[in-house]
């Protein structure tokens, strides 16, 4: 029976191309450039879906996305709009929402129980008794939501999302939309033009402007041509705009893209939704909107029906009359709504070709019912018009009219929604019988029918009638065909006392459907004025959040990265079967199982091992910061709670830091290198924070200081065990013995070939060497320390054995020992405090806070012969009769001990010896007793170094490994690289290459005296003679590239002039290729278009979620990141980069 | 998302800054009697109106004052705590 229209109609299809799908399994076709609902209505479907709440048959109404009718599954992505949706080869399409098949529902049986289900039906039914609802709502679960989805067999689609700059966005491809784009890009600026179909034109493509229908047409021809060849335009099509966000960042989403749009000017010529009338049935297969049914003739060439009749309230009206005539559509009438006495022919040029082609036109009438037979519309009929009220009480019903085509064309609502995202707000013209929108925010303008104004060059008149609503006395006027909600659903929520347009809403979910009231908005907002007898200026619309049009998760999701930072050891860790935790971002080695063996098992077999034998340890983790300048013990006295002034040069000390309110947040060790030096650690997941606090504090104290993070820059190593010591021997010339290397001391000398820092430290209670060597020599270090420990049995440790281990110790760790209230005192750490000093952060409150009484504090408990089983968990409670007193913050089995121990807050009258009862799982008591801690060598003997020589290993020279190769053990090459885009994007890693850094304020100078071209300003970057490039970071910061003229110039360690260990701190990547500046793009937020980022531009920002350089020297980009991310950065870029070739 | 200007770095996106908190003047912290000194640690004053806060440039460890009217989330401007030039 269907029949496709010849050309000129169906100008997005391709005859020549047919495309086969099915539908509900039966095999159909449509032609290339269909719609699947287009398709389907030239295949002659007669429903395509049921509705949402009582099953109603629907077919579709608006044929642009704006309603539900067209949902569909489609290859088991569950509700698309199959109006909107581009058809496909093979696509396996199944109907939604409906209990046994489509043309039968069982569902529609709750039609006929409408009028005993009314608005509120589930809040007033359901909540007495007690309990009720949660009977009801297994069945109500059930009949909710739409299409179905099975997570399982879901088909994994990949979504990407990139940042995209422009200098001024246009959404809307019509008439307005490029004339708008051609205006400012002939003004030179760089326009992004959006459009959501496959062809630039917009509504010139299927609407009537002359009554030989020839005009719209040839304008669309003219503009499309014009923007096609403008040099300045860059249009996007089958994409749209989803919403806005503060300060022009716009989502586009095409596919399976998201565009981050970042443009400097928005212009928003996306037009207006037409609205239906409201009547008896205007839901029935059949009607539809006069716009949809103009898309569907021309867009597609599909004859909808073949007898139409159309409802009347503007002159658009008379237009679509037209094109059904020249489609070869009856038109069985026109039911014009408008009252003025004017005779239709004298209105306008369309409408005077109507009267002349001799179409009956009947005037005082209005739509009273539709009618149905087999499920489609089959007639309508009229009535005398009535007044303009939300109820009918009296009417004259008139004649009944056959039909199989309804069409409305009887108002349009400007897209207000992401206007009003952007600030604006509507204004509701009584005299215009139309929303306007004010308020716009600074370079934010609009173009168009969005504006609430007419018509192309000149306006015309205002298309809105004022009041196309007929109400019924037997219902079923859909106000919005989603949720099926009724004109007298509206009427009864504000009779409820949901008065206000937000509360109608909610009560009666008009807009909360799929299309979000986009066909419902103007009518409810008519409804709702009328029933509170108000006016629709004050009642309004209701908030559009963004997005505007559903969008899948997978657009949010995208991409997704999660940061990860590996030490250079890393892959010593995987060979040796390493366990991780995460630490932050950090991945760390938990433990190091043995085959067959379990995770309490190894962890108590390294404790073992470190108490008898010797153990080391990773601990790259551990923060590092070099204080350094004539002020650096003051800096360190003002910010650690302890002295530092009197710290001896090569001797460490325990360093506490407060906030200024007196909370312990972080603690380390200080070690003092030279008088001008220290060198501080931090908590691994603190140190970030603790660096930013410094420098923030600094900025108002000014102190003559260079504060520098060097966490990723060192590699560390905690060799721990009695026989630590002869380990360390045998790998270094240093005086090892107790005077040369006392308790606490600091060496700086040579591991194992490598230049190091060592820390005598006791974190784990026994003789220890912290060994912290530059990033890149990690590995070396890692494998001489296992080399020369084999023959006193050394053995790797985990994070988890170094917590047993230092639990038995009595240190605390920041974070999980303390809280946020925790104070010193009630650490019993009030020694770590410094009363000779004027002041450090926290001191004020620490101070008051000592003559308040405490009330708690912690305290080390153990528990006498209790097994493994029962070891209390973190948090558990510690109770005193049934009240809860504290709680316990770590506890472990102590193999060395054989007991349980562990550290809680106890009340602080609680003394040494008291029994405390901590509530354990399934609800018991165990009893605990308080000790003195530490648990373990409380006299510290040891610390104590025995005389035992042993012959030093010949030193090898000492091998640099970037961290990218050392995870992949196989790695032969010396450069890594990664190509794509057929070998247009390089990326090389450079780590092992040279660089440096420098920082002060006579750096420049430093620089200039070595005859270095220095940039002159921040951010810039200059190439050297040699080929390095120089990068100014700030006013005193450098970072320099490569080259090798000036590496064997290190700054004295000068006032205003310090070296900074940026060959071992941060990864170097040099990324080349004709697409490398897209790449790059992409996922960087800033513009890195020529104009903006060019030769010479340095960018200090965020890639893939960590801080990156960006330098851009003779069309080469240098990225520089911390170093411990270089693996999760070269992947990144690899993913992108093959992301971009899909 | 919203922008931010940085003294040292240009416009950026929000997410690439760490907020520090409203700026206070810290009192003297010996002669400052017990009510100052807990209002200065734990009181904002959460003023409708313009506020100046600390800003960093998580990137750059950049800090910087920013005035911020609260009601239109306006940023009015943006500059160092010292005369320091960043030119």
């Amino acid at each position: 029976m269907a029949v496709r229209l010849s050309a000129p109609f169906g100008r997005l299809i391709n005859r020549d191309a047919r495309v086969f799908f099915t539908f509900n399994g039966a095999k159909v076709s449509g032609f290339e450039g269909d719609t699947v609902a287009s398709a389907l209505l030239a295949a002659d479907v007669q429903l395509m879906s049921r509705s949402f709440k009582y099953h109603r048959p629907r077919l579709g109404l608006t044929f642009a996305g704006d309603d539900a009718a067209t949902l569909v599954t489609i290859d088991r992505r569950a509700n698309c709009f199959a109006d909107t949706e581009l058809l496909c080869s093979d696509m396996k399409i199944t109907s939604q929402n409906h209990l046994g098949s489509l043309e039968y529902d069982l569902g529609a049986v709750i039609g006929l129980l409408a009028r005993f289900l009314p608005v509120g039906f589930y809040y007033k039914a359901f909540y007495r008794p007690q309990g009720i609802w949660e009977f009801w709502a297994k069945f109500f679960r059930r009949s909710a939501g739409l299409g179905r989805i099975n997570p399982l067999k879901q088909k994994v689609v990949p979504h990407t999302k990139r940042y995209l700059h422009v200098d001024h966005l246009v959404v809307g491809g019509g008439y307005h939309g490029m004339k708008a784009a051609l205006e400012i890009a002939n003004a030179g600026r760089r326009v992004l033009l959006v459009e959501q179909e496959p062809v630039l034109g917009g509504s010139l493509l299927y609407s009537r402007i002359d009554p030989e229908g020839v005009v719209a047409g040839r304008k669309a021809r003219e503009l499309i041509g014009q923007v096609e060849t403008n040099n300045n335009i860059e249009v996007m099509t089958t994409a749209h705009c989803n919403g806005w966000y503060a300060d022009h960042y716009v989502p586009v989403l095409q596919g399976q893209n998201l565009f981050k749009v970042r443009a400097s000017a928005v212009t928003l010529a996306t037009g207006s939704l037409e609205q239906p009338a409201v009547f008896r049935n205007n839901d029935l297969p059949g009607v539809m909107l006069g716009s949809g049914v103009q898309r569907l003739v021309h867009l597609y060439g599909v004859k909808p029906g073949h007898r139409a009749v159309i409802i009347a309230g503007n002159d658009e009206a008379y237009g679509l009359a037209l094109d059904l005539l020249d489609a070869n559509i009856e038109v069985a009438a026109i039911i014009e709504l408008r009252e003025e006495p004017v005779e239709a022919q004298l209105r306008s040029a369309l409408t005077a070709r109507v009267v002349d082609r001799g179409v009956r036109i009947i005037i005082g009438v209005e739509p009273h019912a539709a009618f149905a037979r087999r499920g489609h519309l089959a007639a309508i009929q009229l009535r005398r018009q009535t007044s303009r009220e939300v109820h009918v009480t009296q009417y004259e019903p008139l004649e009944t009219i056959a039909c199989d085509l309804l069409c409305s064309s009887v108002g349009f609502l400007p897209q207000y929604q992401i206007p009003c995202q952007a600030g604006a707000w509507l204004r509701f013209d009584e005299d215009d019988n139309g929303f306007t929108l004010d308020g716009l925010p600074e370079g934010f303008q609009l173009a168009g029918s969005i504006t609430g104004k007419w018509g192309l060059d000149e306006l015309a008149l205002n298309p809105n009638h004022a009041w196309p609503i007929f109400p019924h006395p037997k219902g079923k006027e859909f106000v919005d065909q989603d949720e099926d909600v009724q004109l007298v659903d509206i009427v009864n929520a504000v009779a409820d006392g949901f008065t206000h347009v937000q509360l109608v809403k909610r009560y009666s979910t008009v807009g909360m459907g799929p299309s979000q009231g986009r066909h419902s908005a103007l009518a409810t907002a008519r409804i709702t004025a009328a029933a509170n007898q108000s006016s629709i200026d004050k009642t309004g619309v209701t908030t559009a959040r963004p997005p505007l049009r559903a969008e899948p998760l997978g657009a949010s999701a995208g991409q997704v990265f999660f940061p990860a930072r590996l030490s250079s050891m890393n892959v010593a860790h995987l060979a040796l079967g390493a366990q991780f935790l995460h630490a932050g971002t950090w991945y760390r080695p938990a433990y190091y199982p043995w085959p067959g063996e379990d995770r309490i098992a190894s962890i108590e077999r390294e404790v073992i091992n470190v108490r008898r034998n010797v153990g080391m340890i990773d601990l790259s983790t551990l923060g590092g910061i070099d204080i350094r300048g004539p002020a650096a013990a003051e800096l360190m006295n003002r910010l650690y709670t302890g002295g530092f002034k009197g710290l001896a040069v090569g001797k460490s000390k325990y360093a506490l830091m407060c906030n200024e309110s007196g909370v312990v947040i972080d603690d380390g060790v200080a070690a003092r290198l030279t008088e001008t030096h220290f060198y501080v650690t931090s908590t691994t997941t603190g140190v970030e924070n603790v660096y930013r606090q410094m420098l923030k504090w600094n900025v108002q104290w000014q102190l003559d200081v260079d504060i520098t993070n060097v966490t990723g820059a060192y590699c560390v190593v905690n060799l721990a065990g009695p026989k630590s010591k002869q380990v360390l021997a045998r790998l270094t010339t240093s005086d090892l013995d107790d005077v040369s290397f006392p308790y606490l001391g600091v060496r700086e000398g040579v591991v194992a070939g490598i230049p190091a820092r060592m820390l005598r430290v006791g974190f784990v209670g026994e003789l220890g060497y912290e060994i912290h060597v530059p990033q890149t020599f990690g590995m070396h270090l890692w494998k001489s320390l296992a080399a020369a420990g084999a023959t006193f049995d050394i053995a790797p440790f985990g994070v988890e054995a170094q917590r047993l281990l230092r639990l038995e110790k009595g240190h605390i760790i920041i974070g999980q020992d303390t809280d946020a209230m925790t104070h010193l005192r009630e650490l019993g750490m009030s020694w770590a405090v410094s009363r000779k000093k004027p002041f450090f952060i926290g001191d004020r409150t620490t101070a008051e806070i000592d003559t308040t009484q405490m009330t708690r504090r912690l305290a080390g408990f153990i528990v006498e012969s209790a097994n493994r089983m029962n070891v209390p968990q973190e948090s558990q409670l510690v109770l005193q009769g049934d009240r809860m007193v504290g709680r316990v913050t770590s506890a472990a089995y102590s193999p060395t001990l054989d007991k349980i121990v562990g550290l809680a807050y106890v009340p602080a009258t609680s003394a040494v010896g008291d029994t405390i009862t901590i509530k354990v799982d399934q609800g018991h008591g165990l009893q605990a007793i308080l000790c003195e801690l530490p648990f373990y060598d409380p006299r510290v003997e040891r610390q104590r170094v025995s005389d035992v020589s042993v012959a030093a290993i010949k030193e090898s020279s000492p091998e640099r490994t970037s961290l990218i190769r050392a995870l992949h053990v196989d790695v032969e090459t010396s450069d890594v690289e990664t190509s794509g885009l057929e070998t247009s994007v390089f990326i090389v890693d450079r780590t092992l290459s040279d660089r440096c850094g420098v920082r002060g304020s006579a750096a420049a100078g430093w620089l200039e005296s070595l005859s270095m071209l220095v940039p002159d300003k921040p951010n810039r970057a200059r190439i050297q003679k040699d080929g390095a490039v120089l990068a100014r970071l700030s006013v005193g910061e450098f970072l320099l590239l490569g080259g090798s003229d000036y590496l064997g110039c290190h700054p004295e360690e000068a006032d205003g002039n310090y070296s900074l260990p940026r060959a071992d701190s941060h990864a170097w990547m040099v990324v080349s290729g004709v697409h490398s500046r897209e790449v790059l793009q992409s996922v960087c937020s800033i513009d890195l278009r020529p104009r903006c980022f060019s030769d010479g531009d340095v960018a200090q920002t965020l890639m893939f979620g960590i801080s990156v350089i960006l330098i851009r020297a003779d069309e080469i980009f240098h990225l520089c990141a911390d170093i411990t991310s270089s693996q999760y950065l070269y992947d990144a870029l690899g993913e992108t980069v093959n992301s971009m070739l899909i | 998302m919203k922008t931010l200007h940085c003294p040292l770095n240009g416009v950026r996106n929000i997410d690439e800054f760490t907020y520090g908190g409203e700026y206070h003047v810290e009192p003297d912290r010996r002669q400052a009697d017990r009510k100052t000194w807990a209002e200065y640690v734990f009181f904002n004053a959460n003023l409708s109106g313009v506020v100046t806060e600390w800003w960093c440039h998580t990137p750059s460890s950049f800090w910087f004052l920013a005035d911020r009217d609260t009601v239109t989330d306006e940023v009015i401007s943006t500059y160092l705590f010292s005369a320091d030039p960043v030119e």
